[in-house]
Order: structure tokens, then C-alpha cells, then sequence
């Protein structure tokens, strides 16, 4: 088992086309850190230089808003579902 | 010989390319809303060289918001929704002595065609380029307002549309919804899931849901609000605009719009000072304006002004820079206050709003209270949608008429009663 991160369809590219990734970690920013390591072009994609998510793109952990748990720093663990989603305008 | 004759055609139309708010890369025009590169949101690029019309030019065109085509994001003419905009802007002088300030205008899009809302000028906008890029479905992720105007607009122009609502929304903004015929989902969560679920479903299906991956195009549809508030005041500036928030697009397209009527010399002065109005049971962006700094801190909505309530704003950041760079700020206020904000808004200046007019309207109070518009301020209000759309909210409130016989003397009993 591991942590699944469902991307948007713009960031295949960065995959060789695959939308959903296998990663590992004990944290969000962890799993993250581990997706970029992989993948150098995507990681620039999802972290700024320091590490720290952007502000218009969002994570969540089965299907939780991570914001709302410590962001980077909110735990993880195998079987979880991490999905990113671009901010979307309002309605 | 016969005289040759030369005919007129107009191109096709097409939408415009796009380049990056956040890093500036450009790409070729397309339903996606999103930087390859970095995530950021995309924005339409008009060709600065291309001719502007002069006041006149305008003014002698059709009352609708393609009156301003040309700062829309299209080549070419509309062939879609072409009488949305062009409300009346409603002078009060009861609200002008109540704000104590000169004097007050309503910019009353609760009359907008066809679903009496704003959200019929984003949608203009947003089918347009659903049309140019040939999509047979549209959809969104709304709170109600843009549900009514998406399926009124996919309705008219013979196209599918799949709407997606958070389940406990008003009843008319169901009823004013589903009449249209579209595929209407009711989702268990607030907006904000709503529009994380149609995030996803605009990924996987390819329809052009208007507010995700049609944004960069439908948010221009804001603009027009600007323009008609500039040429309907004699083409000149207000000092102030209050108007409502909820993804915060429409503050920063207002600052747009202004700004590029001052660019284009139609307009001269000063752009007007914004101030952003919220409800204090979802006030992200009045929070972060308070506080300063770029980041929105997400908050989980409590406010039965549902159409507001998005607590995880797209276009805060956005909203708030616009804000502070105008010179204004933002009040958010309670559900008492907004509800004696609609009746005070129908009371003196004869408008019926929806939720979001009263949050304007207190907030517009609350800040005259303060201090922040002053005696000698031109300020107008942006109303955006009908209060027939969120009766609940007022009619527990309002006094009960009396039940009478068809009596003469019945009436003369209630004009002699103190």
C-alpha cells in the first residue's frame, strides 16, 4: 500500500501521461516531497522554491481541504488519497 | 455594367489567447483555465493596437453588455446571449442621506436578462466561448445565481447543460433552475466541495463548466459592470463602489474594467476607492484585508446568505490587492444587518435584492459609519441579484397585512387606526 496523488490533467505532461502517482511519507509535504523527487518537473509544479505550497493550487486528503489541517504539515498515512486541485473562480 | 457591390462580413468569431497571471507564459486560445506551467489562473490577451471605439461609437450601439465588445475576449461578433447587461443605474437620494455622503447609485442587476443576476454577464461571455470552441455542453459549480443563468443561456442557445449546486440551497434557486430543463445534481457539502467536485468533472468529461475551465472568458463578463456604471454616469468615475464577494472575482475585474476605460481616455480621474462587502459568517476576504498580506484562510461557511457563501475563495488574494491598491476596504456584517439591509435598500431606493444586496447595503452602512466614505463621495452600490430568489430570508420579518371583508368601512377602520 501507498499514498495515491490524483493530478489535473495539465500535468501529465510532467508524468510521461499518467494522471494518478504512487508516493510515500508520513506527511502531505512529505508525500509530496517524494512525488517531486521522482518527478523534477511536476515537483516544481507543486511547491514553490522554499517547499510551500502555492496559493492558487490545492490539496486535499480524501477529499478534505488540507488548509484546514496544517497544511504541508498535516499527516498522511498508506491508502490515503491526496488530490490537487487548481483554484477555481466563484458562483 | 452593374455596379459592384462590396458586403460586409464579419469573421468568425474566436476567443483570444491566453498568458498566465502568475508567470506570463502564454498559450494558444482554449477551454482550459489553468497555467501548464505553473497552476496559475489564465487571463485573456487583447491586442493593445487594435482600434477602440469612441463614446459615441458606443453609446449608438444596442443596449447590451457587447456594447464594450472590444475589451471582451473575442474576435469577431457574438453569437450568443447578446441582449445580458445594460441595467438601470438607479439613483437614491434616501441612501445618499442615510450614508451621508452626495450622492448614491443603485447598479441594479437584479434585472439583468435573462435570470436576474450578474452572473447573466459572465455567462454571456462564458457560451460565447463555448460557441468558439465548437463545446455541445455547458455546466458549473454555482450557489445558486449562476445554476439560474447558466441553464437560462445553455437553454435559449439549444445546448446540454449539467449544473451542480451544493443540496440545501433556496427553493427558487432550484425552482429557478430546473425550469430550464438542464441536468441539475444536488451535492452533499458546501460550494466548496461542489467546486472541487466540478474540478474534476470538467478534467474528465470536456464540457466547458464556466466558472473552471472557461474562467479566463467568463470572468472578463464582470467588466461590463465598470463600463455601463462609467457611461451611465456621463462617462465619469464614481469616488466609491461597494460590491459584493464571494470568489472575490468580481472586485478585481471591477478595478480592471475601471482602468482600462481611464487607459482607453473614454473616462478621466481617478479610479473609483472599492470596497468589498461580506457576511461576517464567511468573511475570508474581509478578514484578509483587515490583517493584510496575500494568503486566504479558508473558512467553513455559516451565513443564510448562500449566494456569498464560498469559503475558500479563488480570486481573494486577487480581491484584496485590488482593494487595498484603490484606496478602499471591507466590512462584513451579520445576518440581522443583511436582512435589515434588504429592506432598507427596497424602503429607499425601491429595490428588491436578493441576500447579497442587503450584505452590500449594511456593509455600505457600516462604513460610512466608520469613516471610510466621506461627505463629499459619489458612490455607487452593485446589486446583483433579485430578491425573489431569497424571500425566506425577509418574509419572517416583514409586517402581516391585514385580512378584511370587501367593506368600505373595513379600510376606513385601517387609515384611521394609528
Amino acid at each position: 500500500m501507498s499514498i495515491t496523488v490524483n493530478l489535473p490533467s495539465v500535468l501529465a505532461a510532467h508524468t510521461g501521461g499518467a494522471r494518478t502517482v504512487e508516493a510515500s511519507g508520513r506527511t502531505l509535504g512529505e508525500a509530496v516531497a517524494d512525488v517531486a523527487a521522482r518527478f523534477p518537473a511536476l515537483g516544481s509544479r507543486l511547491r514553490d522554491q522554499d517547499g510551500n505550497p502555492y496559493p492558487f493550487v490545492v490539496f486535499y486528503v480524501n477529499d478534505e481541504d488540507m488548509r484546514f489541517r496544517g497544511g504541508f504539515g498535516a499527516p498522511v498515512q498508506d491508502g490515503d488519497e491526496v488530490t490537487v486541485i487548481p483554484a477555481i473562480a466563484g458562483g | 455594367m452593374p455596379a459592384t457591390q462590396t458586403t460586409l462580413v464579419s469573421p468568425p468569431l474566436t476567443a483570444r489567447p491566453l498568458r498566465c497571471r502568475n508567470c506570463g507564459a502564454e498559450r494558444e486560445a482554449a477551454a482550459v483555465a489553468i497555467c501548464e506551467q505553473c497552476l496559475g489562473p489564465l487571463d485573456p490577451i487583447r491586442d493593445p493596437a487594435r482600434p477602440l471605439p469612441s463614446r459615441t461609437a458606443i453609446a449608438a450601439r444596442a443596449p447590451s453588455l457587447w456594447r464594450y465588445r472590444e475589451w471582451l475576449p473575442f474576435d469577431g461578433d457574438p453569437v450568443l446571449s447578446l441582449d445580458s447587461g445594460f441595467t438601470p443605474l438607479v439613483e437614491s437620494l434616501a441612501l445618499a442621506r442615510r450614508l451621508g455622503v452626495a450622492r448614491v447609485w443603485v447598479k441594479n442587476d437584479t434585472v439583468n436578462h435573462p435570470s436576474l443576476s450578474f452572473k447573466d454577464r459572465v455567462v454571456a461571455a462564458a457560451i460565447n466561448a463555448a460557441a468558439a470552441f465548437g463545446l455541445d455542453t455547458i455546466g458549473c459549480a454555482s450557489t445558486g445565481n449562476l445554476a439560474n443563468a447558466v441553464a437560462a443561456h445553455a437553454a435559449r442557445a439549444g445546448l446540454k447543460a449539467w449544473i451542480f449546486i451544493p443540496d440545501e440551497l433556496e427553493a427558487a434557486k432550484i425552482v429557478g433552475t430546473s425550469v430550464f430543463g438542464p441536468r441539475l445534481v444536488r451535492v452533499r457539502g458546501t460550494y466548496d466541495d461542489v467546486n472541487r467536485l466540478c474540478a474534476q468533472v470538467a478534467d474528465r468529461f470536456g464540457w466547458g463548466i464556466v466558472n473552471v475551465n472557461l474562467r479566463a472568458y467568463y470572468g472578463e463578463g464582470s467588466k461590463t459592470l465598470a463600463y455601463e456604471i462609467a457611461e451611465q454616469l456621463g462617462w465619469r468615475l464614481p469616488a466609491a463602489v461597494v460590491a459584493p464577494m464571494a470568489g472575490g472575482s468580481l472586485v478585481s475585474k471591477l478595478r480592471k474594467g475601471f482602468g482600462e476605460f481611464l487607459d482607453a481616455g473614454l473616462v478621466a480621474g481617478t479610479a473609483p476607492r472599492l470596497y468589498g462587502a461580506q457576511a461576517s459568517g464567511c468573511a475570508p476576504i474581509v478578514r484578509l484585508v483587515e490583517r493584510g498580506g496575500t494568503q486566504i484562510e479558508p473558512e467553513v461557511p455559516s451565513t443564510i446568505c448562500r449566494s456569498l457563501a464560498i469559503g475558500n475563495p479563488a480570486d481573494g488574494g486577487f480581491a484584496a490587492r485590488a482593494i487595498r491598491e484603490s484606496g478602499g476596504w471591507a466590512a462584513a456584517v451579520s445576518d440581522d444587518e443583511l436582512v435589515g439591509g434588504m429592506r432598507v435598500l427596497a424602503e429607499d431606493a425601491g429595490v428588491f435584492a436578493e441576500t447579497a444586496g442587503g450584505v452590500t447595503l449594511a456593509a455600505a452602512l457600516a462604513l460610512a459609519r466608520a469613516g471610510r466614505l466621506r461627505p463629499d463621495d459619489e458612490v455607487v452600490l452593485c446589486v446583483t441579484g433579485h430578491g425573489l430568489k431569497t424571500v425566506e430570508a425577509v418574509s419572517g420579518v416583514l409586517p402581516q397585512a391585514p385580512v378584511i371583508a370587501p367593506r368600505l368601512r373595513e379600510v376606513a377602520a385601517l387609515v384611521e387606526a394609528p
